[in-house]
């Protein structure tokens, strides 16, 4: 038997809750150069299905959080993003990018403004040295400093994650979906996450953070979930996973995320990226990113080229694999836009086997985001 | 007479009057996690060893599986087709995988016994 997957496993760097998920039978991989809790006794399949059901608890300190202080804070970000930092409030959260000047994707984030000079910038694990640099690059013309924070980041997800936390008597539950707050010092809680469902993540120093677990996981709505999970349940939520479905090599208009980018703010142009962006709104995306259902029980994995009927290359899978709260295998790519409709029939090769799709509408799996 | 062998591969090898079953070991199934696909070999079908005869795909890979030896597909297990958890489940018993008639009997000798397997998985 032999697997057709990439592992790493060089010189990964372990979580500083490592023990916690050894003492709980995780099995580890490697992702972005972090040892990581991949499945839990329980699954995927389990796990995925709890989350969804209940509250799953998920370790995602790979991920890099930035502290961004000074007067010149919102300017710089305003720059560095496709956002309009001075018009967010006190505690709102904007789901956003580092585009380089070609307008492809860096990287996506989440920011929120913590008050009038400060903000948190959430980063991905795999573009975290390279995320750093870049923002300390840009903000060198700017009266503003940039710390990289250690923190430990945990995510609660799911439909009991709210009153779990309250249970536990942790304060911002009243928070509406993407926003966020200091609860204490050396906290950050934000309302958002990773799953499709209602949830929380939450930065903390590790002694908190150890302290923060024991309490969740004692709630027995509460169980680990590895990043098997994590990524079954952002793709049928229909979210993209950076350097998979975006990339520096795609762009907000091509990737379906120009609502992430307001009109006043494209029509400022004060952003790295704007001119090439606009360019790309005038023109029109030549590509769209959509939804993909296989048609049997076969999951299309990332990368499989899709043709046409005639076996014309028109696109290609970027993430794929199974969703368990559908039921059916689950993917997403990009086609040509002639076959972006919802309905689309195209194709794709498998082991020799010709397999077809039909374009489906994201998100797979209804969002129970809690707006407020 | 029944013999059971296994490979390196993880494979399990049951040998009932020049009839090979085969499946995956209980801990390649715990090693792949959930399966939600399987695709099977066509009966009739001749693999030589070392072929790739299955596909099992778990959430999130797909694995090959070889023949364990030479011979032609006599029977393949639709079951674990229509319910790829079976495999889970049942690894080693319901779960199995396809039949297959050997063509050499004497190739069983390079396979390894239960004691042998346990001790490469350790």
């Amino acid at each position: 038997m032999g697997t057709h997957e990439n592992l790493e496993s060089e010189d990964l760097k372990p979580l500083p809750l490592e023990d916690l998920h050894k003492a709980a039978n995780a099995r580890f991989g490697g992702f972005a150069g972090w040892s990581m809790p991949i499945t839990y006794p329980l699954g995927v399949m389990k796990e995925h299905l709890h989350t969804r059901e209940n509250a799953g608890l998920f370790d995602i300190s790979h991920m890099q959080l930035f502290d961004v202080a000074g007067a010149e804070a919102a300017a710089l970000l305003s720059r560095a993003c496709p956002l309009d930092a001075e018009l967010l409030s006190a505690g709102q959260s904007k789901y956003t990018f580092f585009l380089n000047e070609q307008a492809g994707i860096l990287d996506d984030l989440i920011i929120t403004r913590l008050g009038p000079d400060r903000f948190m910038v959430v980063a991905n694990a795999g573009n975290a040295a390279a995320d750093e640099a870049h923002l300390r690059d840009v903000a060198k013309a700017f009266d503003c400093k940039v710390d990289a924070l250690d923190r430990v980041f945990l995510a609660i997800q799911g439909p009991q994650a709210a009153d779990v936390l309250r249970k536990a008597g942790i304060a911002g539950t009243e928070l509406a979906f993407m926003h966020g707050f200091e609860p204490k010092p050396g906290w950050f809680m934000s309302r958002s996450g990773y799953t499709g469902e209602d949830g929380f993540e939450i930065g903390l120093p590790e002694a908190d953070a150890r302290a923060l677990a024991e309490k969740l996981l004692s709630d027995a709505r509460v169980a680990w979930i590895g990043l098997a999970a994590r990524d079954s349940l952002r793709l049928e939520a229909g979210l993209c996973l950076h350097g998979h479905d975006i990339t520096p090599e795609t762009d907000p208009v091509d990737a379906g995320l120009t609502w992430a980018i307001t009109k006043p703010v494209r029509e400022k142009a004060g952003f790295i990226g704007a001119k090439a962006l606009a360019e790309k709104i005038a023109t029109g995306p030549k590509r769209k990113r959509v939804g993909l259902k296989p048609d049997g029980r076969q999951p299309v994995r990332s990368d499989s080229v899709l043709l046409d009927i005639n076996g014309n290359t028109i696109g290609i899978v970027t993430s794929g694999g199974f969703g368990p709260s559908v039921g059916y295998p689950v993917a997403m790519g990009y086609v040509g836009k002639d076959f972006a409709p919802v309905g689309s029939q195209v194709f794709t090769e498998v082991r020799g086997n010709r397999i077809a799709l039909h374009v489906h509408q994201l998100p797979f799996t209804p969002h129970g985001y809690h707006k407020g | 007479m029944t013999a059971t062998y296994f490979t390196e591969d993880h494979e399990w090898v049951r040998v009932e009057n020049g009839i090979a079953t085969v499946g995956i070991t209980d801990h390649a199934q715990d090693q792949l996690g959930d399966l939600v696909f399987v695709q099977l070999p066509d009966v009739g079908q001749s693999l030589s060893k070392g072929d790739p005869a299955v596909v099992v795909e778990s959430v999130k890979a797909a694995s090959d599986v070889y023949a364990p030896v030479d011979g032609e597909v006599t029977e393949v297990n639709a079951a674990a087709a229509s319910d790829p958890a079976l495999v889970n489940s049942s690894a080693t018993g319901d779960g199995w995988l396809w039949k297959m008639k050997l063509s050499d009997t004497d190739q069983l000798t390079g396979l390894l016994d239960e004691a042998g397997y346990k001790a490469i998985i350790g």
